[in-house]
């Protein structure tokens, strides 16, 4: 199985018309978000006065803010801001997660026991609280969100990885491993890390749509990328004030936010069905 | 036998269970003193029913789990002291087959990367023609290198099982159990490949299993367990049982031919609890043939060619 497996779950995945409609989305803020710079003739961040509050029109598909700015624009750069950081920080917390759980799960003993205090102790809180907390100590921008997203999702991936750990750990093969002489990096690498990835990948997927909430929530509050780069987050909070004057300014980057988020999530409900992982991740 | 390959001194294996915050741990004794010899090329069977400690003994032979006390030795080597890089170069020379082929091959492995394992453990990839060399001495294909565990039968899972032992040469394989999982048509297929490959590349094994008609049938010597400890050691195969634990196995296996079958006489009474052990011999409370004196003292294993654990043998 390994890669080619992976990417013909994929490719099963996306066959389906759940997938199929939700990974077109996914596809189409991706490349919106990457190719921003040649697809609008405008600047997110250039003032144009004359122009603000200008309802969705031929110029301005989506209409402008408050200071004029291309709302469609800035839609897609807040985009590059929300993916880039909910991937990059749900990506860091997969990966330490899975290295502390595969630790915590194959070695045991107080390792384990001092990893599973804290993912009970983080498991217990909200995660907007933890992310909270972290970005009143790091202090407000794109750093702290991102560190605030790894720590809050943290836990998460560290229990799913242990689990499957411990479960695949009584399997034959890994003592037929062990009666061979393999050395312990060995039979991690090769047997038990392989083994658990599908369901700790797929969380991961399902927890960027999370993040991506979360990354936006933090914005909202102003705690998030500071002006003027733009976030969906960011971008709803300065709307909210003017919802009856000009409703298109929050109601675009919302949208955006909801959908991308639905989209993720259909995607990965499709890819549990083509991995055929369901009870895995319900075991952990 | 002047000098065995293998010669095992009192071992012993205790777990503890439980124990916590408020619950006291229990220990158990899986083997309680168990010394065996094994020579070069001879095939031994342990039998004994499922718990009675005999693939913990298979274990410890292969030191896959560490004894609480006693030695083993490999080839005048104690395994027991080496240190892990040479136990890891020693496990050349040993290998194992297990009892479930479905459990015991990767589902992610291909069969080149199953049979390519021993090497790469090692730090060394398998030499050129090595993988078809294998798959041809178990009988299979050498198309079949590329197929995927769930793509093979119950049968060519345990041959690839095989082939994994004999990667790399060994002097001597434990079985364990290699065919209580499959059908009885492919069990007598497999049987007989193992005894041609002992044949020809002069292995040694254990065997383990629960059939005392197949040990019988397979090996030269068969220990017999009960509750972690040996009660009778068959010099021959076809040696009468003198423990009435042993004569009560024969008397509970099949015979193959309707004509010949008696009627099955059942062993009574339960099995006493590991955690718990009686203090005399652990099958008094079984036996029909117990005194007093089995009851309060427990039997050692008589130092005669014939050795057995009785105060009443047959």
């Amino acid at each position: 199985m390994s890669l080619k497996g992976t990417l013909n779950s994929i490719g099963r995945a996306l066959r389906t018309p759940k997938g199929a409609i939700s990974g077109a989305w996914l596809a189409l803020v991706v490349l919106g978000a990457i190719f921003a710079p040649v697809l609008t003739p405008y600047d997110y961040d250039i003032q144009d006065l004359p122009n603000a509050f200008a309802a969705p029109s031929f110029a301005h598909w989506l209409g402008t803010d408050e200071f004029g700015r291309d709302l469609l624009t800035r839609v897609l750069y807040g985009a590059r801001t929300s993916l880039s950081v909910s991937v990059l920080s749900i990506s860091v917390s997969v990966f330490t997660g899975m290295v502390l759980g595969a630790a915590a799960g194959y070695f045991g003993g107080a390792f384990d026991r001092a990893v599973t205090i804290f993912v009970d102790l983080t498991w217990s809180f909200p995660e907007i609280l933890i992310a909270l907390i972290l970005v009143a100590i790091i202090g407000p921008g794109i750093t702290g969100t991102m560190v605030a997203i790894a720590v809050a999702y943290l836990a998460q991936f560290t229990r799913l990885t242990r689990a499957q750990i411990m479960a695949i750990r009584s399997e034959t093969y890994i003592e037929a491993a062990k009666s061979l002489g393999a050395r312990d990096s060995f039979i991690l690498l090769r047997h038990l890390l392989p083994n658990s990835l599908a369901p700790v990948l797929v969380a991961g997927m399902l927890a960027t749509g999370d993040a991506i909430i979360l990354e936006a929530t933090l914005g909202f509050f102003g705690l998030g990328a500071q002006p003027p780069t733009p976030s969906w987050g960011s971008m709803m909070s300065s709307g909210s004030a003017l919802l009856f004057k000009a409703p298109w300014i929050i109601v675009f980057p919302g949208l955006a936010v909801a959908i991308t988020v639905v989209a993720i999530n259909l995607f990965g409900d499709a890819l549990i069905r083509a991995l055929d992982i369901k009870t895995r991740l319900r075991e952990a | 036998m002047a000098d065995p390959l293998i010669r095992a001194e009192a071992l012993v294996k205790r777990f503890q269970t439980g124990g916590g915050l408020l619950a006291r741990p229990r220990a158990m004794l899986a083997v309680r003193g168990v010394s065996m010899a094994i020579g070069k090329g001879e095939v031994v069977g342990v039998v004994g029913e499922s718990g009675c400690g005999k693939s913990t003994l298979a274990r410890l032979i292969l030191r896959l789990i560490e004894p609480t006390s006693g030695t083993i030795h490999f080839d005048g080597q104690d395994l027991t002291k080496l240190s892990r890089g040479d136990m890891r170069r020693m496990r050349r020379r040993m290998a194992m087959v297990f009892q479930d082929p479905y459990s015991s091959l990767d589902p992610r492995f291909t069969v080149a990367e199953v049979l390519a394992e021993p090497f790469r453990v090692q730090g060394e990839e398998p030499p050129a023609g090595r993988i078809a060399e294998l798959l041809g001495q178990v009988g299979l294909s050498e198309r079949l290198s590329a197929s995927y565990p769930h793509q093979m039968s119950g049968g060519q899972r345990q041959r690839i099982g095989i082939a994994r032992a004999l990667a790399q040469a060994p002097d001597f394989i434990v079985l364990d159990e290699p065919t209580a999982s499959l059908d009885v048509s492919i069990q007598a297929q497999i049987i007989a490949l193992l005894s041609e490959l002992r044949r020809e590349l002069g292995l040694t094994y254990l065997f383990i299993s629960h059939d005392l008609g197949l040990v019988r049938y397979f090996c030269d010597r068969v220990v017999v367990m009960y509750l972690g400890a040996v009660v009778e050691v068959l010099p021959k195969a076809d040696a009468p049982a003198r423990h009435p634990y042993t004569a009560a196995l024969m008397d509970s296996t099949f015979a193959p031919d309707p004509g010949q079958r008696k009627t099955l006489r059942a062993i009574e009474g339960e099995i006493p609890s590991a955690f718990d052990l009686p203090k005399g011999c652990a099958f008094a409370a079984r036996c029909p043939r117990a005194s007093d004196r089995c009851r309060a003292e427990n039997p050692e294993l008589s130092a005669t060619d014939h050795p057995v654990a009785c105060f009443h043998p047959l």
